[in-house]
């Protein structure tokens, strides 16, 4: 019998994803003994035609990391949707949006005509902006479309399952890559990650009072952290009690808050909502000019709630007007 | 009936849907055919029928029959408020034989043909919502009412007349009653008062009897001087608690004696007499008045030596034979428990400082009615004798109606008592003084028994009526004959002219206005109140004395102006829904209760601060958090702070919400 065929493909996204897939390290030997990667962008030379040449469903599974900007990304999603049994969104910005997917707080105009005339780097007196079809000497050259707004890639083609984190933790990919080889898949549109919030495996659990109440907001550089309490108890923005577990809590363990790359629970349908809906509970003060002035010190709620999903939420991306 | 099994989701959803036309209420802005035509379309709906009245027997049956016929396992009624008729069309339901939660009400009255203008909207309106419900029922589940015994105990909270009344009336019938007073002494207003309308009792010797009634009465418990701090819990088990203010005097030991007020250090009494109005003064260890309930004595700490300087001889203790003076007294926190709660705090009367041109402190003769009833009283500061500040008796008076009521200034409300009790006053001082009376009235309004009749009686005892709003009252004379006397400026309107009537005292009669700390009872106990802090009865007609919180009763003019006869009706009233309740000896609880999936929570411990009822705590060996569903109210403040979507609350699923909510978008 053939070995499985696999796929990984890169869109906007950092590249850290990749990165781990390479920290499987050794293990990664085993998934290249056991599957046949027929696609990796990154890593081997392959070209659009390549793909094209495939048959439909050729490819067993394929793992697509970074959410969707360009028209040329939209297009080759369609195709390893067609090309691909088993599609996996991978880490945040497929899963959500993830960090790109904030660029939606901004017009496709105001993010241009910023990168191109304004940034601190960007000389443009003449304010050239690029051009889809671009007339040269030797014919026409073209570039993606920069697309309206950032999409997961659940907006733009059927996922299967969801490999949830910004990278996906090690250990959760090993589980997927085990149950795809297995075929012990779970119900179709899952998210590989248990279903409880990160609390569950925090070390520092047990040094959170029951009556938490919020009095005021810390930001990491302002305080010396206590390595052992609760980083809420704390005043720090801990996403820990809206975000998945599975990561075994590398943040909290380096004495940073949980940002919240793994994203909600199932029975979550907006993750900065209810991440924001716990922490306005928690205000002590009940005096509504006390609470706008300890909501005044967030700086940057959308970064800070939304910071890997504004794509996949409510507030979804600012309008074109 | 194969389908129609009570099995948490009850197969895939056959939903009968009833359009309700609530006479022409609903029909006159929507078009409830084509509702009932457009909720065929929707998927699951295998019946959908209108009705003049859903909530008469034959609508009701209506539905029955179709549950019966159709093997219907889901029920949609588009009509009123489900505050309406909710429970009406679940006991309809039930009587089918389907749990009564597979029922879901559609608002087309209220949130649509009362506020619709134009009918082809309204019915757009109507057609959304009832795609949302339809959307909704479909993901109903079955579920069970708990009942839990009712506590016997009442607690009543003031104790006026009001309070009075209904602490006798449930103690009389075998209950065991809590009567907190914020004073020192019960009796309310009505203590206060020289006679009532239009009778003309002695209020006192109406009233005292029954203050007395209630000191002696085995079933009563009174706290005097103290006050509800904290409630918590629900219909049938309230935990109340009760902070009690330290008088300096063991009640149980002090006798009313009084010795100790007369050898108290202060040989003149300083301190203005609340309960005279500041007519009169009083010493810093006094009882509000001879009769006062319980005949207590009670030590203010402003104003007593020992307790403001740390200093005094204590003659006042020295003087008690019972050693009731205890300068140590700590304020005391009680928690106690009750089945209902009744509410009769009262009002206050308006303040006239806020009329200035009425010049009420700035003209020593100018006195509100309820100094007056202090001032005609046997017991007041003056025996009953009618004089000015200055002793000396007027010979002319005018009563100014509607001080603070009837005026876009100040209350727009008719406090509903004033006329009457100015036509009393008038006949009082009349009587008392021979002075000539003059009424500035605006409308006379004396529906009662017996009120027209006395106003009849007062017309022909030959006091003066002028209509008229007063304009202002004022010392600047124009004539010799005005020289020395407050005149007052009217438009008389029977007449046609401006008028200046020059008196020797003038008497304001206030209107009545909530407590100044309606806000903050209505808060604690849960009940809503009206812009101007009247507490909000369940429906004006139909549950007068009810509230929109299960076991929490009104009675008296907490809810709205009254006089004692209605006052005293209401409280009744008001003992009577709270035994009924009582008696039934169960509530029954709305199975809208939270729960958290143990499977799924990750012991964050965000719900458990938020827990109004304390409901929540925390499972120390499984590491989630539990809620104890007794305590559960279903507030629901738990699931919308749990971030993980383990806390859930039933008949608020997310996923009905959500299924509603886009089943009315999807619509529109």
């Amino acid at each position: 019998m053939s070995k499985p065929k696999a796929g990984f493909n890169w869109f906007a996204s950092c590249g850290g994803c990749e990165e781990a897939v390479v920290d499987l390290h050794e293990a990664i030997l085993d998934v290249v003994a056991a599957v046949d990667i027929v696609f990796w962008p990154c890593a081997m030379d392959f070209k659009k035609d390549d793909v094209r040449a495939m048959r439909d469903g050729e490819m067993d599974v394929c793992f697509i990391n970074g959410a969707i900007r360009t028209s040329e990304e939209e297009e080759i999603a369609h195709l390893l949707r067609r090309k691909t049994k088993i599609v996996i969104a991978f880490g945040s910005c497929s899963h959500m949006g993830g960090i790109p997917g904030l660029g939606n707080l901004f017009t496709r105009d105001e993010i241009l005509e910023h990168d191109f005339t304004q940034s601190f780097s960007v000389v443009n007196p003449e304010k050239t902006y690029p051009q889809e079809v671009t007339k040269v000497p030797e014919g026409e050259v073209e570039l993606p479309r920069f697309l309206d707004y950032v999409r997961s890639l659940n907006q733009v083609i059927d996922v299967d399952y969801y490999l949830p984190g910004c990278p996906p933790p090690v250990a959760l990919l090993r589980n997927a890559v085990q149950a795809v080889l297995s075929g012990e898949l779970p119900p179709r549109g899952t998210v590989l990650a248990p279903d409880k919030a990160l609390c569950q495996e925090c070390p520092r659990l047990d040094s959170k009072p029951d009556d938490l109440a919020i009095t005021e907001f810390k930001r990491p550089q302002e305080i010396i952290i206590d390595e052992e309490k609760c980083l809420l108890a704390q005043g720090l923005l801990c996403l820990g009690p809206a975000t998945r577990s599975g990561c075994g809590a590398p943040c909290v363990n380096g004495n940073m808050p949980c940002t919240g790359c793994l994203g909600p629970t199932s029975r979550v349908k907006d993750y900065g909502l209810s991440t924001m809906t716990v922490f306005a509970s928690l205000f002590e003060s009940k005096d509504e000019k006390e609470i706008d002035e300890l909501v005044d010190k967030i700086v940057d709620p959308v970064g800070s709630f939304n910071r890997y999903s504004l794509p996949s939420t409510f507030l979804h991306r600012k309008a074109n007007v | 009936m194969s389908n129609n099994g009570n099995g948490r989701t009850n197969g895939s959803p056959r939903i009968g849907v009833y359009i309700c036309h609530c006479g022409i209420n609903i029909a006159a802005k929507v078009d409830v055919e084509r509702v009932t035509r457009f909720a065929e379309t929707l998927p699951g709906v295998v019946v959908s029928k209108e009705y003049k009245f859903m909530c008469s027997d034959p609508g009701q049956e209506l539905i029955q029959k179709d549950i019966r016929e159709h093997d219907l396992n889901r029920i949609v009624v588009a009509s009123c408020s489900p505050l309406m008729h909710e429970e009406t069309f679940r006991k309809a339901t039930a009587n089918a034989g389907l749990n009564p939660f597979y029922f879901q009400m559609a608002n087309i009255r209220e949130h649509v043909s009362w506020v619709t203008k134009d009918k082809d909207l309204g019915t757009e309106k109507a057609k959304a919502l009832v795609a949302g419900a339809v959307r909704r029922v479909s993901l109903h589940q079955a579920l069970e009412k708990k009942r839990v015994d009712v506590h016997p105990d009442v607690l009543i909270v003031g104790g006026g007349i009001a309070g009075i009344h209904a602490a006798l009336t449930i103690a009389n019938s075998g209950r065991k009653v809590l009567l907190v007073e914020r004073e020192p002494t019960i009796g309310g207003h009505m203590a206060m008062f020289d006679k009532t309308f239009p009778t003309l009792d002695c209020a006192a010797c109406i009233l005292t009897p029954k203050m007395s009634q209630v000191k002696d009465h085995p079933n009563i418990t009174l706290w005097s001087y103290s006050e509800v701090t904290k409630v918590d819990g629900f219909a049938g088990n309230f935990t109340i608690q009760v902070t009690r203010k330290p008088r300096y005097v063991n009640e149980d030991e002090c006798v009313g004696c009084m010795l100790c007020i007369d050898s108290c250090v202060y040989k003149q009494a300083r301190v203005d007499d609340e309960f005279n109005q500041g007519l009169s003064k009083r010493k810093p260890i006094y009882i509000p008045f001879p009769q006062a309930t319980p005949p207590v004595v009670v030590i203010d700490p402003e104003t007593c030596m020992q307790l403001s300087k740390g200093k005094c001889k204590q003659l006042c203790a020295e003087a008690c034979e019972k050693h009731a003076i205890d300068f140590n007294q700590k304020e005391e926190v009680i928690e106690v428990q009750a089945g209902a709660i009744i509410l009769a705090t009262g009002f206050k009367t308006f303040n006239p400082m806020r009329i200035p041109e009425y010049g009420y402190g700035r003209y020593l003769n100018v006195y509100t009615s309820l100094e007056v009833e202090r001032l005609v009283n046997a017991s007041g500061p003056t025996g009953g004798e009618v004089v000015l500040r200055d002793g000396s008796k007027p010979k002319s008076i005018a009563i100014i109606h509607c001080v603070g009521s009837r005026d876009h200034k100040t209350n727009k409300y008719c406090s509903r008592v004033c006329c009457m009790y100015s036509l009393k006053l008038a006949h009082l001082m009349k009587e008392r003084s021979n002075a000539e009376v003059y009424n500035f009235y605006i409308d006379m309004r004396t529906p009662g028994k017996g009120y027209e009749e006395f106003y009849d009686k007062l017309l022909e005892e030959g006091t003066h009526f002028i209509r008229g709003r007063v304009a202002e009252v004022t010392d600047w004379a124009l004539t010799d004959a005005e020289e020395g006397k407050m005149i007052v400026r009217v438009e008389d309107t029977l007449v046609g002219m401006p008028r200046r009537i020059p008196v020797d005292m003038v008497i304001l009669s206030v209107g009545l206005e909530a407590q100044p700390d309606a806000d903050d009872v209505r808060r604690l106990f849960g009940v809503s109140c009206s812009k101007q802090g009247w507490f909000t009865e369940r429906h004006p007609k139909l549950a007068p004395v009810s509230t929109a919180t299960d076991g929490v009763f009104l009675a008296g003019a907490c809810q709205g102006p009254k006089d004692i006869p209605d006052t005293v009706a209401q409280a009744g009233a008001a003992a009577a829904e709270a035994l009924a309740m009582i008696d039934k000896g169960f509530v029954e609880l709305e199975p809208n209760t939270a729960f958290i999936d143990e499977e799924v929570c990750s012991g964050c411990k965000s719900c458990i601060p938020m827990c109004p009822y304390t409901a929540i705590k925390r499972d120390d060996e499984k590491k989630v958090a539990v809620i104890n569903e007794a305590l559960c109210k279903g507030c629901g403040t738990c699931v919308a702070t749990c971030p993980s979507g383990a806390a859930q609350q039933n008949l608020f699923l997310d996923e009905q919400i959500y299924e509603e909510i886009e089943g009315v978008l999807n619509y529109v």
